[in-house]
């Protein structure tokens, strides 16, 4: 055991593996945290058209297609859909683009499709009549809801936002799939390099733990903070 | 002024207003009174389209708030393919009767039966928008200047008082952030609470809310408000502080319409009362003739009882 300890040691310090690590962390961050964004705006998105009040045909239309757009996140694996979108839609469109972002895009939308729901509950869960006292005063659907709605939904929602976050930082261990050095990655390299997976692995594992820990109690503190201004502390 | 017009309002089998047409001028205060489940909130808050009535128009200064109702309008129904075939069939059953009178009947029919079908031919369609393009508001523009007050407050949690007040006048591009906060400091010093400026709804007793809510209509300055209930979800200790504020701003002209429960301040602020009952006006009068001297019966078995505790 001493040995295997010794060559990680080797490898993570003496030559610099930890760059490697360091920067692969960066990445899973970067992928989820911008995933996460993305996530939002769409989530925000379906959330309203599907709530959308009326039964004209043009909701009718904006729903179907929101809910092909959930049910495909939803139906199938993140995984093919990196690769579809790396390895189908990349070269079918004829475009090169970064992998990273392309990565940022592929878990955005598919967090889109997961948020969408969760904003759907939280903006439920916001007392209808403050919708009514904004209409009543004038404003308009959207404006009522960028203003007074969402504000207080996002709020409702934030415990369930975290999780979805941590749900991704895990998630985004797959981007190897296409070739990106992300935490997973960087740590298996180490491992690659003399065969030896044990310690390297245990230490992934331990990273990502103290990743997600520090993630849920940030959550924690921003939500104290948004009942304090609740209660005008 | 409002004015509505045969205005029924129904959910699914359940019939909440059958057929009300009334007048609020400008400058009346009217109080609603009557039995819970009557459908006096439901009136009130039709007058905005807050509920979008079933049939029947609600018309805003001589514009038309809800929908265009085909049966208000007896030379569009004269347009409609049903009118005319009715009128052949009159026409040759009765051939004696006056062409006025054969007229008469066909509309008469036509809206009593409520004929009217979704496709009434090319030239009732145009007409009928056309009509609607003509009269319309739009009811985001008329609601400026509706103010409406609800029972439960509905000030915006996740917005201070002054943030309250000043939302909808700056987002609506009526008023700079400047002219917005000082006519909001200037409401809150004349109910007392400037101090409770930067302070959120949910800190505030309800008596405070409630005043907050009805200044916060009046920062755009409406032409009339409506108040549905406005004392209703208060302690009672709360209560005056909201219905003195009510009766200054009647004393001062606005056209009010009050949705209540408070007898006594119906009788002391408004300058017609209205007994609204299963689904429609039972009785309208001015306050001492309605309370002293209730001609329907329905009304008079109801003061008997409110009056009584």
């Amino acid at each position: 055991m001493a040995l295997k300890w010794e060559f990680f040691y080797r490898k993570f310090i003496t030559y610099k593996g930890y760059e490697s690590v360091l920067s692969g962390l960066g990445v899973t961050v970067e992928i989820a945290v911008f995933g996460l964004l993305i996530g939002i705006v769409i989530g925000t998105l379906i959330a309203v058209v599907k709530m959308l009040p009326g039964t004209g045909i043009a909701k009718k239309i904006l729903s179907a297609i929101c809910n092909i757009y959930i049910g495909f996140f939803r139906g199938t694996p993140i995984v093919v859909q990196l690769l579809i979108g790396y390895y189908v839609l990349l070269p079918a469109l004829g475009i090169t683009i970064d992998k990273i972002i392309v990565a940022i895009t592929v878990f955005g939308m598919n967090s889109g499709a997961y948020v969408s729901e969760i904003m759907r509950s939280g903006i439920q869960a916001v007392d209808p009549g403050q919708l009514e006292a904004a209409r009543a005063l004038g404003l308009g659907y959207s404006r009522s809801m960028m203003k007074v709605i969402i504000p207080q939904a996002v709020k409702n929602i934030l415990p369930t936002l975290g999780n979805e976050f941590i749900s991704l930082i895990k998630e985004t261990s797959v981007v190897s799939f296409i070739a990106i050095v992300d935490l997973t990655k960087a740590f298996q390299q180490i491992g690659d390099s003399n065969y030896d997976y044990i310690i390297p692995y245990l230490m992934l594992a331990a990273v990502y733990l103290v990743l997600v820990c520090i993630i849920a109690q940030l959550v924690k503190l921003l939500e104290r903070r948004l009942k304090k201004v609740d209660r005008n502390i | 002024m409002i004015e509505i017009f045969n205005l029924t309002k129904s959910y699914g089998d359940h019939v909440v207003l059958n057929g009300i047409t009334e007048t609020i001028a400008d400058g009346e205060k009217v109080a609603i009174v009557g039995p819970s489940g009557g459908g006096k909130s439901t009136l009130l808050r039709c007058l905005n389209c807050m509920e979008t009535p079933t049939s029947g128009e609600v018309l805003f200064d001589g514009k038309l708030l809800s929908s265009l109702d085909p049966y208000l309008h007896d030379d569009l129904i004269c347009l409609s393919k049903t009118y005319e075939k009715l009128l052949k069939h009159i026409s040759a059953e009765k051939p004696s009767v006056s062409d006025e009178d054969k007229k008469a009947s066909a509309l008469a029919k036509i809206k009593e039966e409520k004929l009217l079908k979704k496709y009434e031919g090319t030239a009732f369609k145009k007409a009928m928008k056309q009509l609607e393009k003509e009269i319309s508001l739009d009811l985001n523009l008329a609601r400026r200047d509706i103010g409406m007050v609800f029972q439960h407050f509905n000030l915006f949690n996740n917005l201070t008082v002054m943030q309250n007040l000043t939302l909808a006048p700056t987002q609506l591009k009526l008023k700079t952030k400047e002219e917005a906060e000082k006519k909001a400091e200037e409401l809150l010093r004349r109910i007392g609470l400037y101090d409770k400026k930067d302070a959120y709804p949910s800190t505030l007793s309800g008596g405070q809310k409630q005043r907050i809510a009805i200044i916060r209509a009046l920062a755009m300055d409406p032409k009339v408000m409506l108040f549905d209930e406005p004392t209703s979800a208060l302690d009672p200790e709360m209560v005056g502080e909201v219905l003195d504020l009510i009766k200054k701003l009647a004393d001062e002209g606005m056209t009010m319409v009050i949705v209540t429960h408070e007898m006594g301040f119906a009788r002391e602020v408004a300058t017609r009362m209205l007994f609204v009952a299963d689904g429609n006006i039972r009785e309208s009068a001015p306050p001492d003739e309605f309370f002293d001297n209730p001609k329907n019966e329905r009304l008079k078995d109801f003061l008997s009882k409110v009056i009584k505790n």
